[in-house]
């Protein structure tokens, strides 16, 4: 118990301290994770509505395997993204590991498969709805696609908002990919990782609170932002 | 209702009509549901199809609109195929309105951009003969179901169809919002725009149809002008209809 309140007052003096380090830990937290969520909304909104909208073979093969890929062990991706971006690797040449870059793309590689499976579902329930006004309106499928996401907008938001809590708590890829590197790659999650095994569980438990304060109030806001739109009717 | 001293112009390509169907079929797992109907439509107006529930009319206005491929038969406006450039001279309005989750306007905007010429005056002309100028900017989804219904068919005018087909228009609204469509509709008709609409409410059609085509069990029964089908109906399930016994 006395580690729990240590580390609410540790956690509360950091924050009312402004503690230069830990400003830096949480901003690059949020950079590289709300880098990765764009990236990903980029990737998959695109293929979830496009796996929605289309008709061809092996739809549901692809829709089956997006699925499964939500639940990607992030120390593969860490390790598969370590091999290809290392010295040895193909994209050696570029030096990105241990670079925050090398963090987004991993992120990125986790995130999309959860935003295009579940914005897949998301659309297809839309489409059945429009479906035949927009086969009446004789509407191509590029501006089908565009209304739907449109439409869906709010939703898809609760969308990237489970990508972006997948991205902000993950470790396993980029404390491979990144190294925990002070002042360079060290986000929330590695750096509790850090603390935890030096034994200091008080700064770890604050950063830990950190981290459910700054997931807690993304939640609001977007929570936020969807009632006011299914106040309006939009959603 | 308010006045549409500017009416939407049908654009001044040849004529959609005749329409003509040859034996047209429509099957589900062995089940027919449009049997062989033969019928030719070269009259202006508003056409009305009639017939009790599960008659087939919904899916005889489908198929005449393209969204249903029939399992055998032809359908052929004004001697061409049913393909992308006939449908899109073509609207049809559903029985439940299908609005996007958008302003009122922005579900007409979108129709117009669709077509190529979003213009605010054409749009604010049209939500002003369906009676919605005032709710323009109101989600289209929180109208009255009068209001979503008289809002899909100001949509499906702004496509500027040279055909209008309406399945069951006024099934679920008050007298008022039905009295109020139907003026709309009339309007339409007399800018010259072809009417095919589904009812089964025999009042309704007694007020609007110039002809009437009568189905039952998936037949097409009689096909003739209004006047002469409400005064001495030819088929048994006609006259069974307009006198409100059951027919099977």
């Amino acid at each position: 118990m006395q580690d729990f309140s240590e580390a609410f007052t540790l956690a509360f003096s950091l924050i009312l301290g402004a503690d230069a380090d830990l400003v830096e830990i949480i901003g690059l937290s949020l950079r590289v994770s709300l880098a990765a969520v764009v990236l990903s909304a980029l990737i998959g909104l695109p293929l979830g509505a496009f796996i929605a909208v289309l008709r061809f073979r092996g739809r549901q093969v692809i829709a089956v395997l997006l699925n499964a890929l939500m639940g990607l062990p992030p120390v593969v991706v860490g390790l598969l993204v370590y091999m290809t971006i290392s010295r040895a690797g193909p994209f050696g040449w570029l030096n990105l590991l241990y670079t925050p870059t090398a963090m987004i793309i991993a992120q990125t590689i986790l995130v999309t498969p959860i935003i295009a499976a579940l914005s897949r579902q998301l659309l297809e329930d839309l489409h059945r709805e429009y479906d035949e006004q927009f086969r009446s309106l004789c509407l191509p499928t590029r501006r089908v696609i565009a209304a739907l996401i449109w439409d869906a907008r709010y939703s898809l938001l609760t969308v990237a908002l489970a990508g972006f809590g997948r991205a902000i708590a993950e470790v396993g890829a980029v404390i491979i990919v990144g190294g925990n590197i002070d002042h360079l790659t060290r986000v929330m999650t590695t750096a509790i990782a850090l603390e935890t095994s030096k034994g200091e569980l008080s700064l770890a438990l604050a950063l830990g609170i950190i981290l459910l304060i700054l997931a807690l109030s993304v939640n609001a806001a977007v929570y936020g932002l969807r009632a006011s739109a299914a106040r309006l009717a939009y959603a | 209702m308010p006045d549409a001293s500017s009416p939407v112009l049908p654009s001044p390509q040849a004529s959609l009509l005749p329409l003509e169907v040859h034996s047209l079929c429509f099957r589900v797992n062995q089940e027919t549901l449009v049997d062989n109907i033969d019928l030719c439509v070269e009259s202006d107006g508003i056409s009305v199809i009639m017939g009790s529930n599960g008659a087939g009319k919904s899916l005889l206005l489908r198929l005449l609109h393209g969204l249903l491929e029939p399992t055998s038969g032809h359908i052929l406006w004004n001697g061409r195929d049913l393909d992308l450039a006939t449908r899109r001279r073509q609207a049809l309005v559903f029985q439940k309105p299908v609005l996007m989750r958008r302003s009122v306007a922005a579900n007409i905007d979108f129709v117009l951009r669709t077509k190529g010429r979003e213009r605010r005056q054409q749009r604010d002309q049209l939500l002003q003969q369906a009676g919605l100028l005032r709710q323009r900017d109101q989600a289209a989804r929180l109208l009255s179901g009068g209001e979503q219904q008289r809002l899909a068919l100001a949509r499906a005018l702004a496509t500027e169809p040279e055909v209008l087909l309406l399945d069951e228009p006024c099934a679920s609204i008050d007298a008022g919002a039905t009295l109020q469509i139907e003026q709309l509709l009339r309007q339409t008709r007399d800018r010259g725009v072809k009417i095919i609409m589904v009812t089964h409410d025999t009042g309704q059609a007694r007020r609007l149809a110039d002809d009437v085509l009568f189905m039952h069990n998936g037949r097409l029964f009689e096909h003739r002008p209004a006047q002469e089908f409400f005064a001495a109906p030819a088929s048994e399930p006609a006259r069974a209809y307009l006198e409100g016994r059951i027919a099977l």
